[in-house]
This record gives C-alpha cells, structure tokens and sequence, in this order.
C-alpha cells in the first residue's frame, strides 16, 4: 500500500531516488496521520509538490542549467549507441559515437566544475524520458538527435547574457560551437547536398543569425524528456 | 506530450526564428541610431558613449569613437567581408562548384552577405564607423588557386570558417558589457560553427577538430589550428574517458585578435 509523505523543510538535501527518501537530512516529515506500520520503505512516495531543486541564482544556475541540457543529451546518446538502430552507416555509426563522447564529456565537465565551484548547490542527476522516440528507426533517432542539438545551440546562445564570469563565459562559448557543429552534421545526415545544415528554419535568412533563446522556452520545449522536476526561479522557471 | 509534437514544436520555425531573432538586436540595436534615441539607449551603451551627440551620429567620422567592443565588432566585420567576397567570387566563378553543393554555398554565402549588413548596422548605430572592405588577395599571394581547384576552395573555406569560430569566441569578453551585442555575436557565431562543419565534411573530414590536426590540410594553415588539441578544461582533463581526440573534439578554442588578424592578413593586400 502505498503511503504518501510531505516533506516541510525548505531546507533539505532532496535525494531523487525514492528508495533512498529516508536519507534526507534536516527535514521536517509531516506525516498526516498515516499509519506506518506494516509498510515497506518502498512504498512511501516523496509529494512531488514538495521540494523541488532550484537550479540556483547566478552563474550557478547557469552551469546547472547548461549541465541539465548536457545530461539529456548525454543520456539521449547513451541510448543510441548501445543499441544502434538497424541499417546504419559507417558515417552515421561514427558521428552518434562522436556525439556520445562529446555529451558525455560535457556533463562530466559540468558536474565536475560545479561540485568544485558550489558543491551543496549541484543539480543531482536527472531522469528522463523519450515519449514516441523509437531508438530502433533512423528518422526517429536522427530527428530527436537534431531537435536536441538545436535546442542546444539556442539556449546557450540565450543563456550567454546572464553569465556574469567571463572564464564562465567563454567555456560556454568552446562548447556552443562544437554543439552547432553536431546540428549541421545530423542536419547534413537527414538531407544531404542541401541548404539544411543551416537552414531558413533555424538561422534567419534576414540576418543570418542562428536561434537564441530564452531558458524559460528551451525548458518548457525540452520538459517532456525530463522526468526529474526543477525549478530555475531567478528565470522564471 | 507525443514526441512528434515536441519535435514539431522545436523544429517550427516560429519557436526558432520568430520572437528571440526578430524582436532584439537589429532593431534594438538600430534604434540607437535614430537622432530621437539618446533616452532610448539602454544604459550599457549610455555608459560608453563620450557625449550624448554620438548617439545621434550615424554618417560622421566618428571613427575617434572606438572601445573595446567595437574594435571587436570591427574585426568580426573584417572576417566576414573576407567571407562574402570569397563565396560571391566562388560562386559567380563558372565550373568550379559543382551544381550537387551549390545550394550548400549559396546558404553560406547568403548569410555572410547578411553578417556583413548586420555588422555594419550594428557598429553605425553604436557610434562608430564601420571598417571599409579591404581588398583580398585569396591566393595569398600565389600560395593558392582556390578559384581554378574545387579541392583548394574547400580547404580555404574550411580554413576561413574554423577562424571565424575560434576569432568571435576569443572576443566574447569584449563584448559582453552589451548584452544584446553579446547575444548576437553568439548568434553569428554557431551559424559560422553549422558552416565549417559542413564544409569540412564535404571534404570527407569530421564536422569536429580533434587534437590540433586541420584534416588533411596544408601547412600553412596550422595557424588556423594551433592549440585546438588542449584536453584541460578549467582543470578538467577531457581526455579521460574517451582519449584525446574525443576530448580536444569536445571544446573548440579561442584565437585572440592579434591571431585572427594574422590569419585574416595573409589573405589581404598590402
């Protein structure tokens, strides 16, 4: 049966991990009156309506919210490549691998930088989701994999104004490159020999300017692959 | 939400193109330019700005009106003539880009013709006036014949488009006091990241730098790639899991002005 606990302090530590609830440390545990005898650790549920990570003020939260975006992407080519979808290229084969590496470099990076600049204040690792993506057909995986690396793109370009540190500032830059990089490459692979690299739907013709974004559109976009909520209050989120 | 509707929602133009790109820089920066904007100015610019007279200035010299930021904006606009004059000789060159990449170029040629404007737009309504076009010599002087040789023009084109990432990250400090500069320099800098990538896969090479290696280019372009083999980042060692190549891959590196400008000078008349 399952038992249902609001957490009361604003102050905790919040494990994600359901099975390690009773770790929480300095929380108040208002239990409404609920018998817990006879019942398992298992069966009680954080109230997700309680506390939820912030992902921070400042520069913080943005390395955090950078390190969300590079966790998805991570976790999104982890699933690729140990089950690549049937009938792939050696091209194809080589770049998702090299797009693997890459995510996974990033988020370890994100991960190591935060945990030395605010450990209390890191963004645990998230859970995610992937609705409809079938990882087992081409044009399921390569439109997640572009939709993914676009998304990228815009929100670092949209999140560089709110970096206050400039070495902050320009390891953002080395990185929003590289993922623009890999958005000409699956573009490249979905249609090739065509303007689609850098196409009119994501780089204004007008101006000649790629997509930037603001958090506030790349989390709402990106929401549905993250099963883990977060809030980013100081933008609004 | 079903993932197709998710993927249509990324993939809409709209989300991407619409309000971020329509409503802030060109027209906001623009606006400074307008003999009524002086209170308009948001106070970034107003700070810079030695008299409120400049802000009205759109046709003087006021070549005296430089910072740190503009010379960036400058150098920027330097590289970008260099691009637009390359492709426009290209493409108007008969035979030498086949008609199974024409699209590709034009694409890349149309948004290097409009970062020029953009540049120029901006650097008037900022105060100051925008460097006039130097003349190029693309075979730097008698080094290469990119305009007789498909192979060669790609292997410049690469070499252009990888400095033009690695010369607008090395002046995201210079920029970011204007937020709205900042934000399109970023912009203008992952269109030129689509475009090397895709030129360098058309010569068969990753759409990545991995280690301080060019891909099958000549020497004389090392410039364009020294130091892209770093493996520490912020005292991360990005080689560790997946080794060097995958490590140096990961993070493209600055050039400094002074770089760029070398890189840029050898393809310039003296």
């Amino acid at each position: 049966m399952k038992k249902t606990i609001s957490v009361s302090s604003s102050s905790a530590t919040l494990d994600t991990n359901r099975r390690n609830f009773l770790k929480l440390s300095g929380v108040g545990l208002a239990i409404a009156g609920l018998a817990l005898v006879g019942c398992n650790d298992d069966d009680l549920i954080i109230n997700p309506g309680g506390n939820v990570f912030d992902l921070g003020t400042g520069d913080v939260g943005v390395l955090n919210y950078a390190y969300a975006l590079e966790q998805l992407e991570a976790d999104f080519y982890t699933k690729v490549v140990n089950n690549f979808y049937s009938g792939i290229s050696n091209d194809e084969r080589t770049v998702l691998t090299d797009l693997y590496n890459h995510e996974v470099i990033h988020r370890d990076f994100f991960k190591a930088a935060i945990t030395g600049a605010a450990p209390n204040a890191i963004l645990p690792t998230l859970e995610f989701q992937y609705p409809g993506v079938n990882f087992s057909n081409r044009a399921s995986v390569l439109a997640t994999a572009k939709a993914l690396e676009d998304t990228g793109v815009a929100a670092y370009n949209g999140a560089g104004k709110y970096i206050t540190n400039p070495a902050y500032l320009v390891l953002a830059g080395k990185i929003v490159s590289v993922e623009a990089r890999h958005a000409s490459a699956i573009r490249d692979l979905i249609n090739p020999k065509s303007a689609d690299f850098s196409g009119d739907d994501i780089v204004t013709a007008m101006n000649g300017l790629d997509a930037a974004k603001e958090p506030k559109d790349i989390v709402a976009a990106a929401g549905p692959f993250i099963k883990t909520p977060f809030t980013w209050k100081e933008r609004g989120i | 939400m079903n993932i197709l509707r998710i993927l249509d929602k990324l993939s809409n133009d709209k989300f991407f193109t619409g309000e971020a790109t329509r409503s802030q820089t060109l027209s906001s920066i623009a606006d400074f330019g307008k003999k009524a904007a002086v209170a308009a100015v948001p106070l970034g610019l107003a700070g810079m700005m030695s008299s409120p007279a400049h802000a009205e200035t759109t046709t003087s010299s006021s070549a005296v009106f430089k910072t740190a930021l503009t010379d960036a904006l400058q150098l920027a606009l330097t590289l970008e003539y260099l691009e637009d004059e390359y492709y426009a000789m290209a493409r108007g060159k008969a035979g030498l880009i086949p008609a199974s990449d024409r699209a590709i170029f034009d694409q890349i040629s149309k948004h290097e013709s409009a970062h020029v404007a953009f540049l120029k737009t901006t650097l008037t309504a900022l105060g100051t006036a925008p460097a006039t076009k130097p003349n190029f010599d693309f075979t730097a002087g008698g080094a290469f014949a990119p305009m007789d040789d498909y192979q060669t023009f790609l292997i410049l084109a690469q070499a252009f488009e990888d400095t033009g990432v690695r010369a607008y990250k090395g002046q995201a400090g210079n920029v970011m006091s204007n937020k709205d500069v900042l934000t399109a320099a970023l912009q203008i800098h992952s269109v030129e990241a689509r475009h090397a990538s895709e030129v360098r896969r058309l010569r068969g090479q990753k759409g990545w730098i991995e280690l301080a290696n060019g891909g099958n280019m000549p020497s004389a372009t090392n410039p364009v790639y020294a130091g892209e083999g770093e493996t520490v980042q912020a005292g991360f060692n990005t080689a560790t899991t997946f080794g060097a190549a995958a490590g140096s891959a990961a993070y493209d590196e600055i050039l400094t002005g002074d770089q760029a400008k070398a890189i840029a000078g050898l393809f310039i008349k003296p």
